[in-house]
């Protein structure tokens, strides 16, 4: 199916969101659309599916004009939209979740159970992935919950598919299991538009690619004829320099030293040290427990043994409370649900950490309030209107400098990363890198797990590698000459102990 | 596209934060002008008298409906600490320190409720609807299910129901104060911050490092404490405790909380609306009881009232 969008401009309330902003998909193409947060890529997505409709600008599908007004017309014609959160019914089975709303019916609108599950397992077949359709979504993976999504695509006989982000949550293999679906999908003739901000991935993947900045149409290129600095400066506007900033950093005493941290089931006799001024990047696949780990250190999750010390001192975690009082700070990967009170202002987000500090006997201090929000504000360059900002309105980027504002301030010895930079546009993630250098150079340990293997090697002064609950090993980052081979942090050695190899 | 939504909420808070006074104004001259009975500065003041009862359960559930949770139990522990309280002057102890009692005693059973959700981890609902439940049957015991009347002319337990200052009925400055410190409570205090932050997101709450049960059991606690505050009110007006008393008046403390304009699932609300909120159904009594509305078209026109504040709420 071609489909061609152009001129598209949208509004909301006044505000102009898309400009000028447009596609061309062919047939049987995996197209990536890239752009940073805000720039308009899911609302011209929402548009071409009759979610929004466009203000003025031209759709045209397979040649001629259309005008959806409901994403069951786009869907009629074979585009199909499987958004970032999926839009799954957690306590419904994969058979019941794939046939919802299209039931098969037998007389009397009784439903046809065996009829529906069949054909799920067909469509799953096809697909090349293996899930019971019995088994309720919240069983499942995210990876898997994925498929089912595709799959639920493929039964409407999709055409066109949009995925928003698809693999934001998914583990290296699931990741590789969609890659290879998408591929076999392209040679069926569906074409994919692929949102993502992971430029390794669309270069694996992607035939063509299209920029979008700030609402506006930038370029489509052929993905042999651009590379990833070309991209990013299509993307921003102009050249970010060195991706990862350098930081002048010398290293001091050990702060924080974890000894065979267990729970069982879920992470195994894990010990490591970090220093001041360390970064110590945590690598492993997505389920490897490094999550667990950390949130158990910060005392918001139970362990079952094990021992911790804070400058040499042993100490017992049973509560984040404690963990903040002992000067561990933690940036939690989900800043949605765990990170921010999305729906309140900058000011009371910043405050909530801070609340010992800015109040005496009990009673808030307004003007020492206002001081440290202004201070954070500016010290973070959080672009917003002021302190009474509401965070749901931030961008992706300038929420996670709320949230570092917020362990800042109370002076931490020990800061944990998790995800620092997830959904985060590249100019802010370096932004967020910068503000880590910063902290590091101040003398903070910290402690920074990461997905993106590019951002743990750029960061990090070493690597601690998970896998599947124990420490597969650490491995020496930066420019050393005397590190043996197998102890540097390379993309292939983490790999390899990743996925519990040995070197 | 921020600017907009920054001006939009900004215009929904100023909707939200006067809406219901709007309401209440347009009550007021509405009923005044109808009804010179209800201009009546005596009539005024008593419609203030009475509202004081409802106000003080209603300030206490504000609290609890800020951190997400309910407290239906307030009703049971009114009934249960002024029967307890009328019991323990009628077996001679000085009222002054029976009254003393029950506010503590009220904590208690607050303290109960608080814990049952905070570490028993049940729904508020549930919790609530449990200790309702056991602390209206405790009250049926003690009292043997009859009234406990002739408890003396003590001057406090008169003054606090009865009494005036400044010919202002004592149950008025009583709602006045309590007004005033659960307004300095919740929007100048560390506290109420927190209270705010737990309904408004409990895992980040958490994360940020603040003490989730703690704070949940105190707005319980605190609750507690306001309902027998209003048994107390009760109890010096009627001159006797009624077992049966208090029944149905979670519901009206819950509906005088929403008519404020507080969101049911936490972390967004006024004290000053529950205030509002609580005036307007105190004026609506006040007021179709004088245009000899049947009681049973009051309880309609109450219900259309609340369905029209929840409405203008939602909007958003």
């Amino acid at each position: 199916m071609q489909i061609v969008m152009k001129n598209i401009n949208k509004s909301f309330g006044g505000v102009q969101v898309l400009h000028n902003a447009g596609l061309a998909i062919a047939d049987s193409e995996i197209h990536a659309l890239v752009g940073e947060n805000g720039a308009g890529k899911s609302t011209l997505m929402k548009i071409l599916t009759g979610v929004y409709t466009r203000d003025s600008g031209q759709i045209l599908v397979n040649g001629e004009e259309v005008e959806y007004t409901h994403p069951k017309q786009a869907e009629a014609q074979g585009i199909v939209f499987i958004y970032q959160e999926l839009n799954v019914m957690f306590d419904l089975t994969v058979e019941e979740n794939m046939f919802l709303g299209k039931e098969i019916k037998k007389q009397f609108g009784i439903l046809d159970k065996n009829a529906m599950k069949s054909e799920a397992k067909k469509v799953l077949d096809r697909l090349g992935v293996e899930i019971p359709v019995d088994c309720p979504m919240s069983e499942l993976s995210v990876g898997q919950q994925q498929m089912v999504e595709i799959a639920k695509a493929l039964m409407v006989d999709a055409k066109v598919i949009i995925m928003d982000e698809p693999t934001a949550a998914l583990t290296p293999k699931e990741t590789e299991v969609l890659f290879k679906v998408m591929r076999s999908l392209k040679e069926k003739g569906v074409s994919i538009v692929y949102i993502s901000h992971r430029m390794e991935e669309i270069f694996e993947l992607c035939d063509r690619i299209t920029v979008l900045r700030d609402g506006e149409f930038i370029g489509s290129k052929d993905i042999g004829d651009t590379d990833m600095n070309d991209l990013v400066k299509m993307m921003i506007g102009r050249d970010i320099g060195e991706r990862f900033p350098k930081r002048n950093c010398t290293q001091g005493e050990v702060v924080m030293s974890v000894k065979n941290f267990t729970k069982n089931g879920v992470f195994n006799n894990v010990s490591f040290s970090v220093k001041a001024g360390e970064v110590l990047g945590v690598a492993g696949l997505m389920g490897a427990g490094r999550t667990e780990i950390m949130q158990s250190i910060f005392g918001n999750l139970p362990y079952d043994s094990g021992s911790l010390e804070i400058m040499g001192k042993p100490v017992h975690i049973h509560s984040p409370e404690q963990a903040k009082k002992l000067g561990i700070g933690f940036i939690t990967e989900d800043r949605k649900t765990e990170g921010l009170m999305l729906e309140e202002t900058i000011k009371k987000n910043v405050a909530l950490t801070n609340l010992s500090s800015i109040s005496k006997n009990g009673v808030l201090d307004k003007d020492k309030e206002n001081n440290l929000v202004d201070k954070a504000i500016k010290e973070l360059s959080i672009r917003c209107f002021g302190p009474s900002h509401i965070c749901s309105n931030l961008s992706g980027g300038n929420q996670q400098k709320v949230v570092f504002a917020k362990w800042i301030y109370i002076n931490p010895k020990v800061l944990i990363l998790d995800e620092p930079t997830r959904g985060v546009d590249i100019g802010a993630k370096k932004e967020i890198y910068t503000i880590i250098n910063k902290l590091a150079e101040s003398g903070v340990a910290i402690i920074m797990v990461s997905s993106e293997l590019p951002e743990v090697l750029g960061m990090s002064d070493r690597v601690m590698v998970v896998h599947e609950g124990r420490v597969g090993g650490f491995l020496d980052s930066g420019e050393i000459k005397n590190i043996v081979p197998q102890k540097q942090a390379t993309q292939e050695n983490v790999m390899i102990l990743a996925t519990g190899g040995t070197l | 596209m921020n600017t907009k939504t920054l001006n939009k909420s900004k215009l929904d808070t100023i909707i939200q934060d006067f809406g219901s006074l709007i309401a209440l104004i347009f009550l007021l001259i509405v009923l005044s002008v109808v009804s010179p009975d209800f201009r009546n500065i005596n009539n005024l003041l008593s419609l203030l008298k009475q509202s004081s009862v409802n106000g003080l359960i209603a300030f206490g559930m504000t609290g609890v409906i800020l951190t997400g949770g309910i407290d239906l139990s307030v009703g049971s522990v009114l009934a249960l600490t002024s029967v307890f309280c009328a019991g323990m002057i009628r077996s001679g102890v000085t009222p002054l320190l029976a009254m003393v009692g029950a506010l503590a005693m009220g904590m208690v059973f607050g303290l109960i409720s608080g814990l049952l959700v905070a570490k028993g981890r049940l729904q508020p609902f549930i919790a609530t609807l449990i200790t309702m439940t056991v602390y209206r049957g405790l009250t049926m015991i003690f009292s043997n299910g009859k009234p406990i009347s002739q408890l003396g002319n003590d001057a406090f337990l008169n003054g606090i129901g009865k009494g005036s200052f400044l010919n202002i009925p004592v149950p008025v400055w009583i709602l006045a104060i309590v007004f005033l410190l659960f307004y300095f409570v919740l929007n100048k205090t560390v506290f109420g911050r927190k209270v705010y932050a737990v309904g408004s997101n409990e895992k980040a709450a958490k994360l940020a490092g603040i003490n989730i049960s703690l704070t949940k059991i105190w707005v319980y606690v605190v609750s507690g404490f306001t309902a027998a505050f209003a048994g107390l009110i009760l109890l010096s007006r009627l001159g006797s405790a009624q077992p049966t008393i208090g029944a149905g008046y979670e519901l009206d403390a819950i509906a005088a909380v929403a008519l404020g304009g507080t969101s049911m699932n936490g972390g967004r609300g006024k004290i000053y609306g529950t205030l509002i909120g609580v005036l307007i159904i105190a004026v609506l009594n006040n007021g179709l009881n004088i245009l000899n509305v049947s009681s049973y078209y009051q309880d309609v026109v109450k219900g259309l009232v609340i369905l029209l504040a929840v409405l203008s709420d939602r909007k958003r």
